[in-house]
């Protein structure tokens, strides 16, 4: 290999390397706001949060260093170890995990907790690209498509025990790895029919759901070239299979789930039609949503201004420098800022679409896809939770949230990536 | 497909996800946002409520504090209730529900637990309140009467309601408002504006300093004390005469339109809705509604005018050419409406427009009236003029003047006996009834009082009006200091005031002289009937009275109207005849006038229609 540490800068995608550097910005800026108070406003304050922030921070920056550093190939050869030692760690939270919020998820190394989920996301992109550049894999067999998902569910499966169903959540985005690399679309097509027709069973009822079904099959019949035969038994199977499972949603959310799942339910699709009643499961249950939602609100067009958020100096919603820090953006600098960091997020996404799909090994660019998979779902069950539009998942927004393991995985991932992605002319030889 | 499948998704969720916040941030927006954000706490400073001075001078309002137990529920120790209690002059259940109360409507905020306490008790609880952790007292301001007079038209405060709340931003849940009277038509400048503090909160709803450094904050600007153009020794006077009589006194400035008293009959005293006894109190004049202490009959009570209403015909008929002031008309002790006799008490002869007025002779004003009207091809015609006329002198409208309730009484036009009789079915003998204030004519007593100020003017009136000053300087409200003109020229009120002087000199009222001072006045006894289980029976005349005086340059026109009292020389002649003497002489030299007016009391009469069995009326009782 001849890469020196000059030409890795100059290959570096500078690009995606100032939008991480904006978002983290914009995120200190905000966990500033959000734990400020008037009789501790130093910034160098390494006992208050933004101050450790400010220090993970700067371990991120020497993380970034040693990445870049290290040979490109170091990644795909040792990725098997890491997912080994990640599942280990993970395992070992049963014995030695310590217990903060109730959920087992770190180890205490005492200047530090350590959150092992974080780098079992890194290791498990790692190993996925692995196995399926493996130049034995081939994703159309159905044995090599059950060990892949496999990869994702040992350490999902390892995690929602502790309890952390959202980080567990993460590892199922990685099939869009899979899928880009040839799973077949029908999975997900069926998996997304699964989860619409839940929704509209719920919000419609099963009856006009058989019947819209029902009116689209026909209207699809009548259309259709003369010449397009329909097997007529299969589709009526598939149409009968619909209504029944449409009838057993109907079924578990009445008598499997119970009323704190479905009053989170009732409040995501509004299906309290009583608004006196909704009001009251959004001050019950969605009291954090209820909270950052009308905290985003408040802040209008223009924002309340940096350390004005009148709800975020009360710390009116809760973990607000955490999970909901997206909340501080929306009081304290408004739709300008809220829709700004939106915007931030899904260049820097596209950016790394684009750079994945450029890479020539196929490695680099199935670990793209999980870089981007990963980061995706963080992005949008929090944002989506923050705001309203999906239930509550308590995760963190990457690059934003307080919390040193994030912040620090966070960034190997991507920089993983990017030294990657440095070195692509180099695969060549 | 699959290359574009991760990023067609990633951009949905941006667009969706910008969707969802302009939604938020853009259309629920709502700019009232310092009054809705839990964060922010307003904390209000009132400042004390104006005093309301009478035309001299006199203190009529003022404020007193009052003090407030307060209690936080999470805050409370277990205490010596029983010892607490006695120091509360409470009874154990009460506060044990009070104390439930509090707690129910939030552990955290503070609830009244004992309103209004007297100054003597909170004396006695001051020293000790320390040593009851949770409870503190809280001072608030009351209104002060200092007279036991006027509750009808100074009004009083109350807690606002909903509705005000919903209508007026600027009052808050809890505050006190003028509700009616002069403290509902001058809440703005009694009231001043309370200054606010806003408090940074956090989620258990702790101070955590001043909001933006108080920067919005507002200081409290005081209330405006006013000067009111009652003059509280004659309100007072008056409320007294009235004791025992249902009716309304009026007693105007001609000069300026100035309500030098406005007097209801049967009153209350107006500290009775001040303080802890307030809502009993309030309820037990509210629901007493036979007496009905609340309905101001001042402004309100609309009923025909009777005599007192010939003087605005005979002007009608002077300026119409109808008469002249030697016009004749004979009385054969009353007149002929086709075959029918309506009676007259005038004693029967030949009356020319003086006699005709100071004996008060029915058939002279029959003739009269029926004189304006054959002057035009059709009475309705004649209805135009005749309404023009009487409504030049404020009758049948609101007046305008500045109290928040009133009635516009009732001048007759044509489409309302075109709608009784059929278009044009009618004529001045239909209507004869009108001539003598009779008939479908109503007034309320200020509106009579305003006439003969106009009378008094010869010819134009100032709009009757309470107030006086704002703070140091005289208003000069255009609609309180410009004249109104009648439509009647000057030259026709000098007979009509002529026979109005002579009613106290040979005519009606010739008793009632008062020595040295010149007045000008017109009996009223007015026909008036009720219905007792859905029978119309007739009740006791109402005794009428207007007057103005002195003759010459008046300086007080006023009009007596009492309920069932008979004669219009009786009672009301009587009571106006005191107050005109107790305004322009500051004293009564007829004793026994005064006494028997002060003695006398209609509530045998009132009784009546109450009483289930037959009764007689017009009694002869002195």
């Amino acid at each position: 290999m001849s890469v020196s540490g000059k030409s890795v800068l100059k290959r570096l995608d500078w690009f995606s390397v100032l939008i991480y550097i904006s978002l983290v910005f914009i995120g200190w800026i905000n966990i500033y706001s959000s734990t400020f108070t008037d009789d501790n406003p130093s910034i160098f304050n390494f006992a208050s949060l933004h101050g450790k922030q400010l220090f993970f921070i700067g371990t991120s920056a020497v993380a970034i260093v040693i990445i870049l550093a290290l040979e490109a190939n170091f990644y795909e050869r040792f990725s098997s170890l890491f997912y080994i030692i990640s599942t280990a760690l993970l395992l070992g939270l049963f014995v030695f995990g310590k217990t903060i919020a109730g959920a087992t998820s770190w180890y205490d190394l005492g200047f530090f907790n350590l959150q092992p989920s974080e780098f079992a996301k890194v290791a498990t992109a790692l190993a996925l690209a692995k196995y399926l550049s493996d130049i034995q894999t081939d994703i159309k067999r159905q044995k090599d498509q059950i060990i892949a998902i496999l990869i994702l569910l040992i350490p999902a499966f390892l995690i929602i025990p502790q309890p952390d169903p959202g980080s567990a959540l993460v590892f199922f985005a990685l099939i869009f790895v899979i899928f880009r690399e040839g799973l077949p679309l029908y999975y997900l097509g069926i998996g997304f029919m699964v989860i619409l027709i839940f929704i509209l069973t719920l919000m419609f009822g099963t009856i006009w759901v058989s019947i819209i079904l029902g009116l689209l099959l026909a209207l699809f019949l009548l259309l259709k070239k003369p010449s397009f035969k329909v097997p007529i038994i299969p589709v009526g199977l598939i149409y009968v299979a619909i209504v029944l499972f449409s009838l057993s949603v109907n079924f578990v959310f009445n008598s499997v789930f119970e009323q704190r799942h479905r009053d989170r339910f009732s409040l995501w699709l509004r299906l309290e039609k009583d608004p006196k009643k909704l009001e009251e499961i959004r001050r019950d249950i969605g009291y954090n949503t209820y909270q950052s939602e009308k905290a985003i609100e408040s802040g209008g067009k223009y924002g309340k201004g940096f350390l004005e958020g009148t709800r975020t100096k009360g710390d009116f919603v809760p973990e607000q420098h955490t999970d909901y820090i997206f909340s501080t953006v929306g009081e304290e600098w408004g739709f300008v800022g809220t829709a700004s960091v939106v915007i931030l997020f899904t260049t820097l996404l596209l950016r790394l679409v684009y750079l994945a799909e450029r890479q020539k090994n196929d490695f680099s660019r199935m670990y793209g896809y999980g870089v981007i998979s990963i980061l995706f779902v963080h992005y949008f069950i929090n944002i989506g939770m923050v705001i309203g539009v999906l239930p509550t998942i308590g995760i963190p927004l990457p690059f934003f949230s307080y919390g040193g393991s994030g912040l620090l995985f966070f960034t190997a991932l991507l920089f993983i990536f990017l030294k990657l992605d440095a070195n692509r002319l180099n695969e060549l030889t | 497909m699959r290359k574009i499948l991760l990023s067609s998704i990633i951009l949905l969720v941006g667009i969706t996800f910008i969707g969802r916040l302009s939604y938020l941030q853009i259309f629920s927006f709502s700019p009232n946002q310092i009054l809705e954000d839990p964060a922010i706490k307003a904390v209000y400073d009132y400042p004390e409520r104006g005093y309301i001075y009478d035309r001299n001078g006199k203190l009529l309002v003022a404020n007193q504090p009052a003090y407030d137990v307060m209690v936080i529920p999470r805050e409370v120790k277990p205490l010596d209730t029983l010892e607490f209690c006695k120091l509360l002059g409470i009874d154990k259940e009460r506060f044990v529900s009070q104390l439930k109360k509090a707690r129910v409507y939030s552990p955290r905020l503070p609830s009244v637990l004992v309103p209004q306490l007297s100054k003597e008790d909170y004396g006695r609880l001051q020293e000790k309140m320390r040593r009851f952790e949770g409870f503190y007292i809280q001072k608030r301001s009351l209104r002060y009467y200092d007279t036991n007079s006027g509750a009808n038209v100074l009004g009083y405060i109350s807690e606002v309601n909903e509705w005000d709340l919903e209508r007026n931003p600027s009052y808050a849940a809890g505050e006190l408002k003028g509700t009616t009277g002069i403290e509902k038509e001058y809440e703005t400048i009694l009231r001043g504006r309370k200054g606010v503090k806003y408090i940074q909160k956090d989620r258990f709803n702790r101070d955590i300093g001043p909001y933006k450094s108080g920067t919005l904050d507002t200081l409290p600007e005081q209330g405006k004390q006013i000067t009111v153009t009652i003059d509280k020794i004659l309100q007072e006077y008056g409320e007294k005469l009235m004791i025992g009589k249902h009716g309304g006194i009026v007693a105007l400035e001609p000069a300026s339109g100035e309500i030098l008293a406005l007097i209801s009959g049967p009153t209350y005293d107006p500290a009775l809705l001040v303080g802890r006894e307030r809502s009993k109190n309030y309820s037990k004049l509210h629901y007493d509604t036979i007496s009905k202490p609340t309905f101001d009959r001042s402004i309100l009570a609309s009923q025909s005018p009777g005599s007192p209403f010939k003087t605005i015909n005979a002007l009608v008929a002077l300026q119409e050419g109808a008469i002249t002031p030697e016009t004749t008309f004979h009385c054969y002790n009353g007149f002929y409406v086709g075959k029918r006799k309506r009676g007259c008490h005038c004693g029967g002869g030949t009356r020319n427009l003086n006699s005709g007025i100071y004996l008060s002779c029915n058939a002279y004003f029959a003739g009269a009236f029926r004189k304006i009207y054959d002057q035009f091809p059709t009475s309705a015609e004649g209805m135009d003029v005749w309404e023009k006329h009487v409504k030049s002198f404020g009758l049948g409208t609101f007046l305008g003047y500045d109290l928040p309730t009133g009635r516009p009484g009732r001048i007759p036009n044509k489409e309302y006996y075109n709608r009784i009789y059929g278009d044009n079915r009618w004529s001045s003998s239909t209507i004869i009834s009108n001539s003598i204030g009779q008939g479908e004519v109503e007034v309320t007593p200020i509106q009579l009082a305003n006439m003969t100020a106009a009378i008094a003017n010869r010819g134009h009136y100032f709009t009757p009006h309470v107030l006086k000053k704002i703070g140091a300087d005289d208003i000069s409200i255009p609609e309180f200091t410009e004249a109104k003109h009648t439509t009647i020229d000057r030259k026709y009120f000098e007979p009509v005031v002529q026979g109005m002087a002579e009613v106290y000199k040979k005519g009606t009222a010739a008793r009632l002289q008062i020595e040295g001072i010149e007045i000008a006045g017109k009996t009223g006894t007015v026909e008036n009937f009720t219905r007792i289980n859905g029978v119309r029976t007739q009740l006791t005349d109402n005794s009428v009275f207007v007057a103005f005086a002195p003759v010459d340059n008046p300086k007080i026109a006023i009009a007596v109207y009492i309920e069932n009292g008979y004669f219009g020389s009786r009672y009301a002649g009587h009571i106006a005849s005191l107050m005109i003497e107790k305004y322009l002489k500051g004293e009564i030299t007829r004793v026994d006038l005064e006494k028997r007016m002060l003695e006398k009391t209609l509530e045998d009469e009132y009784a009546k229609p109450y009483s289930g069995q037959p009764f007689k009326i017009n009694e002869r009782v002195w």
